[in-house]
C-alpha cells in the first residue's frame, strides 16, 4: 500500500530524514519510535504533502502511484489521513461544516454525489458513539478552546468520519491523560479492517499498550535503525532510547 | 435637465458659480438659522476646497482622479426615465422591510405607508419635510454635522435638498425595518450631494438598512451626509451595505449623536466600490450610552476603501466597542483610522478598538492606525490591528482533509468575515448578508443591475460548495 524507497528530506538546507526505507501493507498496524528531534513527525508531513519540506531523494509510492506528485487534498481523496500533533484552530468555522466539506469532496474526487445532510448527520452521530466521543462537537469552531485531550479526540473523529485507507497518527498520544488515551486508542482499534492501515508515531511505549502493533520500527538520526515486532517496543521501554544509540556507535 | 451644469474640470469653480446662480433656490424653504448655516458652509468650501492627500486625514485617499470628470450636478430630480415598477422589485424576499427610495439623490414616492404613521413615526423625504415639519428640520438639521473641520461636509450641507428624513416620537418601537435604497443611474456621471436626518425619541427603537447601489457601470460621485440623534435611552440598529460599481465614489459621512443610556450598533458592509470612504463619528453624549462601530470590508482589482471612526467619549460611564475586519486581493487598497477620544469628565469609560486585515494578493495595502487621545484617568481603552495572509498552517490542515485549495481559501475568508457579519441581529439580513458575503468571496457578486439586497432573490440561495447553512 505504502512504499517508500531511500527517501532524503531536507528543510532550509538541513537534512532532517537520511534514506528512509519503509513498507506497509493493507491490515498492517506499524509504530514508530524514536527520540524528539529524529525526524518522526517530518516523515508523517511529508507522506501528508506538506510543502516546507524538500525532498532530495527517494520515492514515496502508494497504491502504485507517486506520491510526491499529488497535491495534498488528492492524497487525502486518495485515502490518506494525518492526526495532527498540533491539529489547528479555525476560529469561524464549524466541525459539521468542515467535515461535511471535507467528506463531500473526497466523494467529488471519487465521483460520488454529495451526502444528504440528513444521511450526513446521522454519520456524524453513529461515529461519535462509536468512540465514545460525548462533546458536543458539531457546532463548535474547529479546535477553537479545545482542551490537548479534546483536540486528539477530534482528530480521532475526523479520521472516522473520513474512512482513511491509511491513517498516520503523529504522537496522538502525546499530552493526553489515561482516559483520554483509551479513547484514542480504542478508536483505531474499532477502525481496524483487513484493508486499511495505520502508521502509529509515538515517543513512550505506553500507546503501544493499546494498540498492538505488527511491526515497530526505531528512527535514530533520520534513519530507521531497527524493526522488529513488538516486544521491540517493549525493550526499548525497559532499555532506554541510550541502548540503541550505544549500538550504533 | 434643469439646473445642469457641467463641469470643465475645475470642479469647485463650477460647484461655487452653481451656488451662486442657485442658492436662492437652494435655501427656499430653509429657516432662517439654516440659511446661515449654507452661506458659512459655502464659504467654508470655498476657502478649503476638496481634501487632499497632503491632509494627514486624507493621506491615503486621493479623490483627484475622481473629481478629475465633467459630472451632472442635478438640482431638481429627474424621474422622467424611471421605471418605478423596477425600483419596486427591490422588496427583500422573506424579510419584511419598509423601502424608501432615493433615485439619483432624490427620494421617490412610492405611495407606501408605514404601519406605525399614526402614532407619529415619519419616513419621508427631506425636501418634504422642510415643508411639512419646519419645527423637527429646525432643531436638528445641521446641529450634529459640524462644517468648520470637514470641507465635503460643509459643501453638502450648503447644496443638500433631498434624502430621506426620520423621525420616531418617544417611546415608540418600530416594528418594520426601514430600507434606505439609493440607486444611482446617470449615463453621464452625476456628483449627488445627499442628505439624511434620523432622529430617534426617548426610549424608541429603530433597526435602519442603508444600501448604496449602483444600477450600471456608470461614473459618479456620492457625498452623502447623515445626522443620526438619538435621543436618552434610544436604541438604533443601523446597517450600511454598500455594492458600488467601480468607477464609484462613494463618501459617507454619519453623525451619531447618542445620548444617555442610548445604545446604537452601526454596521458597515462594504462588497464592492471603485472609492468608498466611510466617517462614522459618535459622540457619546450622555451617561451610560454605548456603541457597537462594526464594518467588514471585501475588496480587489483596484478598489479602495476607507473607514475613518472617531468615537468622543464626552461623558462619563460610556462603553463603545470597534472592530472592523477586512480582506483585500489583487490591487485594493484600505485605510483604517480609529480614533477615540476621552474628554476630562468621562471616567469609567470602556472603550475597545481593534481592526484585522488579511490580504490576498502582495500587491494589496492597507494603512491601519489606531489613535487613543485620553484625558480621563479612569478609564479601560485598548487597541489592536493586524495585517495577515491566510493562515498556511490552516490551509495545510484544510487540505489534508481533502478540502480543494480554492475551497480551503474560501473557507477561511469566509470564517474570517463571518465574526461580523455574525453580529448581524435582524436574522432574515444576517442571512441574506451571509450569502452576498459568500457570492462575493466566489467572485460571482458584481455590481448588481438592482438593489443589492435584491441580486440574487429569483435565484436559489447560494450553493456554497462548503455549505455553511445551519444543518
Amino acid at each position: 500500500m505504502l512504499s517508500i524507497k531511500n527517501l532524503r528530506v531536507s528543510i532550509n538546507n538541513k537534512e532532517i530524514l537520511r534514506g528512509i526505507n519503509l513498507e506497509v501493507k493493507p491490515g498492517e498496524v506499524h509504530a514508530i519510535m524514536g527520540p524528539n528531534g529524529t525526524g518522526k513527525s517530518t516523515l508523517a508531513s511529508v507522506i501528508a504533502g506538506r510543502d516546507i519540506f524538500e525532498v532530495t531523494e527517494g520515492e514515496i509510492l502508494y497504491k502504485g502511484k507517486n506520491l510526491l506528485e499529488m497535491p495534498i487534498e488528492d492524497r487525502a481523496s486518495e485515502g490518506i489521513f494525518l492526526g495532527f500533533q498540533y491539529p489547528v484552530e479555525i476560529p469561524g468555522v464549524s466541525i459539521t461544516n468542515f467535515m461535511r466539506t471535507a467528506v463531500n469532496e473526497q466523494r467529488k474526487y471519487r465521483g460520488l454525489d454529495p451526502m444528504p445532510a440528513n444521511e450526513f448527520l446521522a454519520k456524524m452521530e453513529a461515529k461519535k458513539n462509536l468512540l465514545e466521543i460525548h462533546a458536543k462537537l458539531a457546532n463548535r469552531s474547529v479546535n477553537e478552546g479545545f482542551s490537548g485531550g479534546e483536540k486528539k479526540k477530534n482528530e480521532i473523529f475526523q479520521m472516522a468520519m473520513l474512512e482513511p485507507a491509511l491513517a498516520i497518527l503523529d504522537e496522538t498520544d502525546s499530552g493526553l491523560d489515561i482516559d483520554a488515551l483509551k479513547i484514542v486508542a480504542n478508536g483505531v482499534n474499532k477502525l481496524r479492517r483487513p484493508d486499511n492501515a495505520f502508521v502509529v508515531i509515538t515517543h513512550y511505549q505506553r500507546l503501544l499498550e493499546y494498540i498492538v502493533p505488527d511491526i515497530v520500527h526505531v528512527l535514530f538520526d533520520g534513519r530507521i535503525v531497527r524493526s522488529g515486532g513488538k516486544e521491540l517496543a517493549i525493550e526499548l521501554e525497559e532499555k532506554g532510547y541510550e541502548w540503541i544509540r550505544a549500538e550504533l556507535v | 435637465m434643469d439646473g445642469t451644469i457641467v463641469a470643465n474640470y475645475n470642479i469647485k469653480d463650477t460647484l461655487l458659480g452653481l451656488w451662486d446662480d442657485n442658492s436662492a433656490r437652494i435655501c427656499m424653504n430653509d429657516s432662517a438659522r439654516i440659511k446661515e448655516l449654507r452661506k458659512e458652509s459655502i464659504r467654508i468650501f470655498a476657502q478649503k476646497g476638496f481634501p487632499n492627500t497632503k491632509q494627514e486625514k486624507w493621506r491615503n485617499t486621493d479623490l483627484s482622479k475622481m473629481l478629475n470628470h465633467p459630472y451632472n450636478f442635478p438640482l431638481e430630480p429627474d424621474l422622467e426615465n424611471v421605471d418605478l415598477n423596477e425600483v419596486f422589485r427591490c422588496d427583500v424576499p422573506g424579510f419584511e422591510t419598509y423601502m424608501v427610495a432615493q433615485y439619483n439623490g432624490w427620494f421617490i414616492d412610492r405611495g407606501n405607508q408605514l404601519k406605525q404613521a399614526a402614532e407619529g413615526v415619519i419616513v419621508c423625504s427631506l425636501a418634504e419635510a422642510f415643508v411639512k415639519y419646519p419645527r423637527l428640520i429646525e432643531d436638528a438639521f445641521g446641529k450634529y454635522a459640524p462644517v468648520a473641520d470637514n470641507s465635503l461636509t460643509a459643501l453638502n450641507t450648503a447644496f443638500a435638498r433631498d434624502g430621506v428624513f426620520i423621525y420616531v416620537p418617544d417611546n415608540t418601537d418600530v416594528a418594520e425595518t426601514v430600507q434606505m435604497v439609493n440607486l444611482i443611474n446617470a449615463t453621464d456621471g452625476v456628483f449627488l450631494q445627499t442628505r439624511n436626518l434620523v432622529v430617534i425619541g426617548q426610549n424608541s427603537v429603530l433597526r435602519l438598512v442603508q444600501c448604496d447601489d449602483s444600477i450600471d457601470d456608470h461614473i459618479g460621485f456620492i457625498n452623502s451626509v447623515t445626522e443620526v440623534v438619538l435621543a436618552d435611552n434610544a436604541r438604533l440598529d443601523h446597517y450600511k451595505l454598500q455594492n458600488k460599481n467601480d468607477r464609484s465614489a462613494l463618501i459617507n459621512n454619519i453623525y451619531f449623536h447618542v445620548g444617555a443610556g442610548a445604545n446604537l450598533s452601526t454596521n458597515a458592509i462594504s462588497l464592492n466600490g471603485g472609492l468608498i470612504r466611510n466617517e462614522a463619528n459618535v459622540t457619546l453624549n450622555g451617561r451610560g450610552g454605548h456603541a457597537d462601530i462594526l464594518g467588514v470590508y471585501l475588496m480587489d482589482r483596484n478598489q479602495h476603501i476607507d473607514n475613518q471612526v472617531f468615537v468622543d467619549h464626552a461623558q462619563p460611564d460610556c462603553t463603545s466597542n470597534e472592530l472592523f475586519k477586512g480582506i483585500l486581493d489583487d490591487h485594493a487598497s484600505g485605510v483604517f483610522n480609529g480614533h477615540i477620544l476621552v474628554r476630562p469628565d468621562a471616567q469609567r469609560t470602556n472603550a475597545y478598538q481593534n481592526n484585522k486585515n488579511i490580504l490576498i494578493s502582495d500587491k494589496a495595502v492597507i494603512d491601519t492606525k489606531p489613535f487613543l487621545e485620553i484625558y480621563a484617568d479612569d478609564v479601560k481603552c485598548s487597541h489592536g490591528a493586524t495585517v495577515g495572509q491566510l493562515d498556511s498552517e490552516a490551509m495545510f490542515y484544510l487540505r489534508s482533509r481533502g478540502i480543494s485549495m480554492e475551497n480551503a481559501r474560501m473557507l477561511l475568508m469566509y470564517a474570517f468575515a463571518a465574526e461580523i457579519v455574525n453580529k448581524i441581529s435582524i436574522p432574515q439580513l444576517q442571512l441574506r448578508i451571509d450569502d452576498l458575503v459568500k457570492k462575493r468571496l466566489r467572485g460571482e457578486l458584481s455590481v448588481c443591475d438592482q438593489c443589492v439586497l435584491h441580486c440574487n432573490a429569483k435565484e436559489q440561495k447560494v450553493a456554497f460548495e462548503i455549505d455553511m447553512s445551519k444543518i
